[in-house]
């Protein structure tokens, strides 16, 4: 992608999930290798954690938030991303991402993110780079 | 956590792939070929992690479900507060990569429901030759409420 098919406060707004499923979950959890059962397993969250119930890896919601980045710049031009959790993500929740470039510089293009629940509560912010070319 | 061999293969980009909702999950399925990963895929390494206490092994009790309902293992109770990643070189099907981790900062944060207490972990993943491909940062964070810490 070059610096001029980008301009600073563009933003695209990409829907990552709606209806997130407690199987999807658990697909991550495969994926990932990271079966905690605070993600996958109804009783020992509700029981042991005192959790509401089982919710998503921030991993999940943070590989998804990622697609937003790379599915604009491409995969091989991504050179950061960091992320804060801000709010766990439940079963059913309809998760919407923004990526909006606010620097253009030293052929760096960078990012803000952030990811918002059906409700608009912020789950997850950060920042994400790539390269671009002049 | 220390992982000696950890093996991007085609089959599990694509299992991960699928999880994280990519639409073109199976591009790449095929192992001729040198597809890139997914930004987060390094999490996999997990797999290859011998010692990874979120994963059930024969003959280690599981702190999860199942005649009752579990219970909380030692040192946990924390919640993964931030992420990052520095790509140094593209993670391509076909590579083989090891990764060595260390502690990073600590800080603390003070409110009224109590203190937090984060803790930083850096891994920084190599590939064959010893070239860095990908540094991450974990950032985990333990509550520790008002009422322990007058203890």
């Amino acid at each position: 992608m070059t610096a001029a098919a980008l301009e600073i406060g563009s933003s695209r707004t990409v829907v990552l999930v709606d209806g997130l499923t407690r199987t999807r979950i658990v697909q991550y959890a495969g994926a990932s290798g990271d079966f905690n059962p605070l993600h996958t397993d109804e009783t020992y969250a509700k029981e042991v954690a005192k959790s509401p119930g089982v919710f998503a890896h921030g991993m999940l919601t943070m590989g998804m938030a990622a697609r937003a980045v790379t599915d604009w710049i491409g995969e091989e031009q991504l050179t950061g991303i960091g992320v804060r959790f801000t709010s766990q993500v439940w079963p059913g929740d309809k998760l919407t991402a923004t990526v909006t470039v606010t620097d253009l510089s030293d052929g760096q293009a960078r990012f803000e993110l952030t990811t918002t629940n059906q409700d608009g509560v912020v789950v997850l912010a950060g920042t994400a780079s790539g390269r671009v070319e002049a | 956590m220390t992982v000696q061999r950890f093996p991007i293969e085609a089959g599990q980009v694509l299992v991960f792939r699928r999880a994280l909702g990519h639409a073109d999950a199976e591009r790449g399925a095929d192992t001729s070929s040198d597809a890139l990963v997914p930004a987060t895929f390094v999490q996999a390494s997990a797999h290859f992690d011998p010692d990874y206490i979120l994963r059930p092994r024969p003959g280690t009790p599981w702190f999860g479900s199942g005649r009752d309902a579990g219970s909380v293992p030692a040192g946990g109770g924390g919640l993964h507060a931030e992420q990052h990643y520095e790509f140094h070189q593209p993670v391509r099907v076909g590579m083989v990569l090891s990764a060595t981790e260390r502690k990073g900062r600590t800080w603390q944060k003070t409110g009224r429901s109590g203190t937090l207490q984060f803790s930083e972990w850096i891994t920084e993943y190599v590939d064959a030759d010893g070239l860095p491909v990908v540094t991450a940062t974990s950032v985990g964070v333990q509550q520790q409420h008002t009422t322990e810490a007058a203890r």
